[in-house]
């Protein structure tokens, strides 16, 4: 599974970092961040639901969500 | 270190006149059909505004008013969602519902910046805000919030009956804030009456309404002169100090988002705290599950937001546009009710239900979109910290009959007066 980020949807809620504080983080204006543990877009295994939870809860939607790691995606 | 002179003299002498904007009658009274006719400042919609969205979005759901010099108010989410996301139809130039338009070249700024800002203006000066309210930033609060919720708490000992709303919710934010801002934490009587006149009293006269603004812009400049000859760490003095595009802000713009933190900072978390301990005290089993379970009150937490959004916002249509299927024409009020969008039965599975474990749960009691609630980290601190003492500290507690709770007209929706039995 990928995440993402949509920095131009992102306003800051933290509902992401709010429910996985691993997997996401605040900048210094808080709008979300991906962690060391997402950096490279990739979700930790067994992380699977917890980034799906966190997206589901994002109010503007900005928590993105590749169900197959897709190679060819961006 | 040079002298600033911005607010030697009066700034306010620099604003637009008051009678450049347009004035609307002030209307009063029963509402006869609340989809030709509504009013938020009416008492029924106090008492019963989620029958009424319900009612509305089932039928109407975009209803109006000639009211206010004509508004709007939609109760769909979709609607709700598209107003907040659409800055070139709708203007923050002003943004609670009044009888009195502000002249248009009160954008972008607007007269309480950032959120009564316009784009690309709102930005830089949403920015200077957003370092302060961080999470990260915020939770350093969190442990001296803690301990002036304990010493609420602990004044009410002896009581069988108390009122959880000013006796409790209430002073949460007052002292959050007047630390924020540096201002004396026993003007909180004064902060109660600026905040009542902003909100509840908005549906006064423009007469009335000027006095009770000027009252509280003096209060303000008092603080920002006594912050100019005492300097300190907190958000006055950084408002003074801070700059955009080079310069040191516009006084009035010191001041504007002086008033946003006081007034926004605490009738919306008051509100919050009051709701959700009413719906504590009416539902015991969702009481007993939160004391007995800590790890269940994040949850909650998002829960009582959700369904008792305490925040309405309001825009003025700046382009004529055609919105859930009704024309509104420029300078017509709208009203954003995200409490009713919350309760969008087409966003939210069993949205007329209060889930205290709903585990997908994208509501928008912040708002939407670039005015996102800049103190959102900071009300949810405060939300979450009020709960947990008092839950810990007053498991038992319920409504007290025959002793009804009050709750509040205009955009902000709480309870005021909310007696409970305690112990």
């Amino acid at each position: 599974m990928k995440v993402q980020i949509d920095s131009k949807l992102c306003q800051g809620h933290g509902r992401c970092y709010d429910l996985a504080p691993d997997l996401f983080g605040e900048d210094d204006e808080g709008y979300a961040t991906l962690t060391p543990l997402t950096a490279d877009g990739n979700v930790p295994d067994g992380r699977e639901g917890d980034t799906r939870l966190a997206a589901a809860n994002c109010p503007e939607s900005a928590v993105l969500v590749f169900e197959e790691a897709v190679n060819d995606r961006r | 270190m040079t002298v600033d002179d911005r607010f030697t003299e009066d700034f306010r002498s620099k604003e637009p006149q008051e009678d450049l904007g347009v004035r609307s009658e002030v209307v009063t009274g029963p509402v006869s059909d609340w989809t030709t006719d509504f009013s938020h400042f009416e008492e029924e919609y106090g008492e019963r505004a989620i029958e009424i969205w319900d009612d509305l979005r089932g039928r109407c759901p975009v209803a109006r008013t000639e009211r206010f010099g004509g508004a709007w108010l939609p109760t769909r989410y979709e609607d709700v969602q598209a107003i907040a996301y659409d800055t070139e139809h709708f203007t923050s130039r002003a943004i609670i519902v009044s009888n009195y338009r502000p002249p248009l070249d009160l954008a972008p700024v607007g007269g309480v910046p950032p959120i009564s800002s316009d784009p690309p203006f709102h930005h830089d000066a949403r920015k200077l805000l957003l370092p302060a309210f961080t999470k990260a930033n915020v939770a350093k609060q969190a442990i001296t919030t803690e301990a002036y919720c304990h010493s609420l708490i602990d004044g009410l000992a002896g009581r069988d009956v108390v009122d959880a709303a000013t006796e409790y919710a209430m002073h949460i934010p007052m002292r959050v804030i007047s630390d924020m801002l540096g201002f004396p934490p026993e003007d909180g009587p004064k902060f109660a009456e600026f905040v009542e006149s902003a909100l509840e009293g908005a549906n006064g006269t423009p007469e009335e309404r000027q006095e009770s603004g000027a009252q509280l812009f003096d209060y303000l400049l008092e603080q920002i002169r006594d912050h100019i000859a005492n300097p300190r760490e907190d958000l006055t003095t950084y408002l003074i100090n801070a700059e955009l595009y080079g310069q040191k802000l516009e006084p009035q713009h010191v001041a504007g988002t002086m008033a946003l933190l006081l007034i926004a900072g605490i009738d919306t978390t008051w509100s919050a705290i009051g709701s959700s301990l009413w719906h504590l005290a009416k539902n015991p089993e969702d009481r007993k599950r939160l004391v007995e379970d800590p790890s269940l009150r994040p949850a909650a937490v998002e829960e009582f937001l959700r369904v008792y959004a305490p925040v309405t916002m309001a825009r003025l249509v700046k382009e004529d546009v055609e919105l859930g299927g009704v024309e509104m024409k420029k300078e017509d009020w709208v009203l954003l009710p995200f409490p009713a969008a919350n309760r969008d039965p087409e966003r939210f599975e069993d949205a007329d239900k209060v889930i205290i474990d709903r585990q997908v749960n994208r509501h928008a009691a912040f708002g939407l979109g670039i005015h996102r609630c800049v103190g959102s980290h900071l009300a949810r601190m405060e939300l979450r910290v009020a709960l947990e003492v008092w839950l810990d500290r007053i498991p038992e507690f319920s409504l007290v009959e025959d002793e009804p709770t009050r709750w509040s007209v205009g955009q902000i929706r709480g309870p005021r007066a909310l007696p409970m039995r305690i112990g």
